[in-house]
């Protein structure tokens, strides 16, 4: 259906394509609704493999026990997404699909090379996290697929995550963060790219060296924050690299 | 049992909390259309065309050309037209109105504008224009500073707040015999009244003005209600239909009033042992594209920004001017928040010059019964501020917490401060406002033009005329705001309406007791029939005022304050949290103890999100983050515990000595809140505390 | 796409429910559906076929919540109270004030600074099983 009618738009929760509609931003008129897709919306594992449905709610993912067993970072980043009710019907699958890179639970799916599983009439594919987005709320999904679940692999290492928004709660992130410390670290960075940032040259630094300054330094050479209505591109360079030291400190 | 100083059940609760009770887009009548507005996308210029892109059969439209009588809003000065006429001065001016059936269709109609532009300004200190200025002099500078043994000088700046009351502006307006009848969201329906009247060329009694419930106002629906309601009026004469206008969240943003931003210069002399010996003051506050209210606003700031500190030897100066952005109006606090921010922070740089603690350069210097004001005027035994100090400090260990945090990623500040209620002492005596009490059987009702938005109004009114009539305040009804039924009460702004209205009603109602004498009210009906007592404002006699010169009684009465705010500095994002605040208030009688300190907390909040969170961004003359998400403010996370302590000094010409309550709380928090972040070494003369400025400031800070 | 909030709003009459924003920020027009607190700006209303919502005006059994909001100062201006009320209502079981400030966020109240909200709640009790 997606294939054969272009121009129509997968709909979920609607907690991001309504605000589109509601300030006209939002042009499609032809939706999809998956809300039905009961199966969709289950959280489970298969092997060492945590696989999280694409209408699995945030509510869904702060409640549920393998997460917080085995990504307990992606359950915060999830409680700290809206208010309850924005909670209780925005989807994982939406945050990806929507591709802001304000989302708030995208750092940690960068981080924890998360696969994106994707379905068409034709068959299915599965696209490593890291290369789903191709640039600015750009990716490589196709009109005729859907979304179906994400999948991340067994998490070895100390998890971290914290987000800098523009108030305590309900607010969108200036900064977010995820992180894992391992022999070889992850980091992902929200809100200081087109796209979240997946860190391979700072993960590397940190790897080599173990020294926060050099890290830093690599850091600001592999983020481009800018000015916005929310930030400065300066107190995103500089909370980026404080950040960093933070989760080395924490997770040390 | 008196009803006054107990927590007796609201008059205007109940529909409230079932979903019963009625806001403008609530209500619908038949036949009607909805209204939009299609404004300027310039800051400055001429219109050259107006094109609509749409097939207008089935639209009603309207434009400079259909206003039946004078196109202006009339308020103090007829500069601002309710539809441009050839001109614009700021983005989101209205220049043509369009109404249709179907509220969806509204969303489609593109008009094309072009424009001839214009240079816009939007430096208040490069303007050309200045819409008020105002001096108060008293003693001599000169010889204040020659006395001095230090001068502290200092530069401090605020930005626009918007009021973001949860609904949004809105009204309906119906053609009804002969004239116009209309319904709002609106904080004075007699401001509107004559506006309209002015603008539809109507006799006053062919306008009738209904207020709905009203979802917060803030002074966001002060003056902005006239506008809109001008608006539907002349579409809906020009359809002979009933025409709805509420605005969404981004017009309302867009096109209503925000608080003044301002720059305050103060230039002091001390001496070496902690005495104020002269100020010299400098106010600059952006009016925006018009006049509006912005003399009122200007001389609010003025009479409060010497802080509550008594100098023999000061200077005042204070100027509004224009910008091309859409016009700054009035917000609770009405320019005392802006030049009380100045003034306190500004202590707190005198107190470091002199290396003095912060709370005994205060006690030094605040103001004591007897002292003189900046105007002369004498205060009188209610002077309270060194009881609110004495009050805040010994609450919160202040002294001791001050050591404790001292070096750390946290602070402790406090702010002292004073609040006019009501008009200034001439304003009153220009109002004239009048309210009624009708006798029923049972008790009487009250007739007045004053508004209920959230505040209690109904409740406090219906106390105080309980107690003076002697009767059960259940007895005691409220009529609705509504100009075909009440008297002119004056403005609902300005925390008058409980000292300065409910005054005039609790002389109706003792007049109304001493005609009744021996009778009961059923019995005085059937006697001698319907009772109605109104009254005027009568101005206590010893105050004297004089807008001339700036000298005498600037207002009759003044609440006190101090706030102590408690703060965490994050030290890797630099974000300001605030632990507790602490506001002791004396406002002279607490008529309702819970609403009182309702009104203390939500004023709090709205300074706590004045201090650190809300910015408005703006862009080409237009506000650039006109949604929710974008313009903050704070939610339960962002809002600490409040401490409210309510103190009790009587006004002799008060209600049960009660003066006024609803600004004075957005006064402190954001003065305490900026003293508690010096605490932490970081210098920040300018609002919001944003963590990007927090930032910026702790990498110069020692 | 009509919003739920629009079809309870006007083919329904049940204006209890509030649009502040439209953008899901300020929680005035939430509605429960199937027990869950929910914006109902955001909501197609294609999505609650078979679901139950309950509006301020279905709303059962929250009399004690109600009157102590116009008892304790919990409803200022009132624009935010419906929406605000059945959010208080979905709270989980035994939430301490920490849980309860977490579970309103999602509404802003420009007037009680939320203090009266906190005494309204704590007076009714709700959650039920607080321990305060």
């Amino acid at each position: 259906m997606l294939r054969d009618a272009p121009g129509i738009t997968p709909l979920a929760g609607g907690t991001d394509l309504y605000v589109g509609l509601n300030f006209g931003t939002v042009r499609e008129t032809r939706f999809l609704d998956l809300s039905r897709l009961r199966p969709l919306r289950e959280i489970g594992r298969q092997g060492d493999v945590l696989s999280i449905g694409a209408l699995a709610t945030y509510t869904d993912i702060v409640r549920s026990p393998l997460v917080a067993e085995r990504l307990p970072i992606l359950a915060s980043a999830a409680r700290e997404i809206g208010g309850v009710q924005i909670q209780n019907r925005g989807t994982l699958g939406g945050n990806v699909a929507n591709a802001s890179p304000a989302g708030d639970t995208l750092p940690v799916l960068a981080a924890a090379d998360a696969v994106v599983v994707l379905e068409s009439a034709a068959g299915s594919r599965r696209v490593p996290f890291t290369r789903f987005y191709t640039g600015y709320r750009k990716s490589v999904r196709r009109i005729d697929e859907l979304i179906v679940a994400i999948e991340i692999p067994s998490v070895e290492g100390r998890q971290w995550f914290r987000k800098v928004g523009t108030r305590a709660a309900q607010a969108i992130s200036k900064v977010v963060m995820a992180g894992i410390r391992s022999p070889r670290p992850r980091l992902a960075l929200g809100s200081v790219a087109p796209t979240v940032l997946r860190l391979p040259l700072t993960e590397a630094s940190l790897a080599e060296s173990g020294s926060i300054e050099e890290a830093r330094r690599v850091l600001a050479r592999e983020i481009h924050p800018i000015d916005d209505l929310r930030s400065t591109a300066a107190y995103r360079h500089r909370v980026a690299g404080n950040l960093l030291a933070q989760f080395w400190r924490e997770t040390a | 049992m008196p009803a006054v100083g107990r927590n007796v059940l609201r008059k205007e609760g109940q529909g409230k909390v079932t979903g019963a009770a009625k806001y403008v887009d609530d209500l619908s009548f038949p036949g009607m259309l909805h209204g939009t507005t299609i404004r300027s996308t310039i800051p400055s210029g001429r219109i050259l065309s107006i094109r609509l892109e749409f097939d207008p059969a089935g639209w009603v439209v309207a434009g400079a050309r259909d206003v039946p009588g004078k196109n202006v809003i009339a308020l103090i000065e007829d500069d601002q037209p309710c539809l441009a006429d050839g001109r614009v001065r700021h983005v989101a001016e209205p220049i043509l109105l369009l109404a249709h059936e179907d509220r969806e269709a509204l969303v489609g109609a593109r008009v094309s504008i072009d424009y001839d532009p214009e240079t816009p300004v939007y430096d208040p200190a490069d303007s050309p224009r200045i819409f008020k200025e105002i001096r108060i002099e008293k003693g001599d500078l000169g010889r204040g500073f020659s006395r001095a043994d230090r001068i502290v000088e200092g530069e401090y700046r605020t930005g626009h707040q918007e009021q973001l009351y949860i609904e949004c502006n809105g009204v309906i307006a119906l053609p009804e015999n002969g004239g116009i009848t209309v319904y709002g969201s609106l904080q004075c329906p007699y401001y509107v009244h004559k506006a309209l009247v002015v603008l539809l060329g109507l006799p006053p009694e062919k306008v009738r003005v209904v207020q709905t419930e009203t979802g917060g106002g803030f002074g966001g629906k002060e003056e902005y209600p006239s506008m809109l309601a001008g608006h539907a009026a002349i579409l809906a004469l020009k359809a002979g239909r009933p025409v709805k206008m509420v605005y969404d969240r981004v017009e309302d943003m867009l096109a209503t009033t925000k608080r003044h931003p301002s720059i305050v210069r103060h230039r002091t002399g001390v001496t070496a042992g902690g005495r104020i010996v002269a100020m010299d003051i400098d106010v600059l506050m952006d009016g925006g594209a018009y006049l509006t209210l912005s003399p009122v606003v200007l001389s609010r700031g003025v009479l409060h920004a010497t802080g509550p500190y008594r100098c023999d030897d000061l200077r005042v100066h204070g100027r509004v001017t224009m910008t091309n952005t859409p016009p700054n109006g009035a917000f609770r606090g009405f320019g005392a928040p802006q030049t009380l921010f100045a003034a306190e922070v500004h202590m707190e740089r005198i107190a470091e010059a002199l290396e003095m603690d912060p709370v005994r350069l205060r006690e030094l210097n605040l103001f004591r019964p007897g002292d003189t004001t900046a105007t002369g005027q004498i205060l009188g035994g209610d002077c309270s501020a060194a009881e609110v100090l004495r009050e805040a400090v010994a609450r919160t260990g202040f002294e001791a917490r001050r050591r404790a945090l001292s070096g750390t990623n946290a602070g402790i500040g406090l702010s002292l401060f004073f609040h006019g209620s009501g008009f200034t002492g001439g304003g009153e005596v220009r109002l004239a406002s009048r309210a009624s009490l009708a006798l029923t059987p049972t008790g009487a009702r009250i007739l007045v033009g004053s508004t209920e938005i959230g505040q209690g109004t109904r409740t406090i009114h219906a106390q105080i005329v309980a107690d003076a009539l002697g009767i059960p305040y259940e007895n005691v009804e409220v009529s609705e705001a509504d100009t075909a039924c009440v008297p002119d009460s004056g403005p609902t702004v300005a925390s008058r309406t409980c000292m300065v209205v409910g005054k005039i009603l609790e002389n109706c109602a003792l007049e109304m007791k001493a005609r009744l004498g021996p009778l009961s009210p059923a019995r005085y009906l059937e006697l001698h029939g319907p009772l109605v007592v109104t009254r005027e404002y009568e101005k206590p006699a010893e105050l004297e005022w004089s807008d001339e010169t700036y000298r005498g009684d600037a207002y009759g009465a003044y609440g006190w304050g101090c706030n102590v705010a408690e703060v965490e500095r994050d030290p890797d994002t630099f974000e300001i949290r605030p632990i507790r605040l602490t506001a002791v208030c004396e406002i002279g009688k607490a008529i309702h103890p819970t609403l009182a300190a309702g009104q203390i907390e939500g004023g709090t909040a709205q300074g706590i999100g004045y201090a650190i969170l809300e910015e408005v961004v703006f862009r080409d003359g237009a506000m650039a983050n006109a949604q929710m998400t974008n313009y903050v403010v704070p939610t339960t996370l962002d809002t600490p515990p409040i401490d409210v302590v309510i103190l009790e000094s009587a006004y002799p010409h008060g209600p049960h000595g009660a003066k006024g309550i609803g600004e004075m709380p957005i006064d402190g928090p954001a003065p305490a809140i900026v003293n508690a972040i010096r605490h932490m070494g970081v210098d920040l003369r300018q609002i919001p505390a944003t963590p990007e400025r927090v930032m910026e400031a702790s990498c110069v800070s020692p | 796409m009509k919003r739920l909030l629009d079809v309870l709003r006007e083919d329904c009459a049940l204006t209890g429910t509030k649009e502040g924003c439209g953008e899901g920020e300020c929680g005035a027009c939430t509605v429960l559906i199937d027990g869950e607190a929910v914006n109902s700006c955001l909501v197609p209303f294609a999505q609650v076929r078979g679901c139950a919502v309950t509006t301020i005006e279905g709303l059962a059994g929250a009399e004690a919540l109600q009157s102590a909001f116009i008892r304790e100062g919990g409803a200022q201006c009132g624009i935010c109270t419906p929406g605000m009320i059945l959010a208080a209502v979905a709270l989980p079981k035994g939430a301490g004030l920490q849980d309860i400030r977490r579970g309103l966020a999602g509404n802003i109240c420009r007037c009680t600074g939320y203090e009266g909200i906190y005494r309204s709640l704590r007076a009714a009790a709700i959650p039920r099983g607080a321990a305060d």
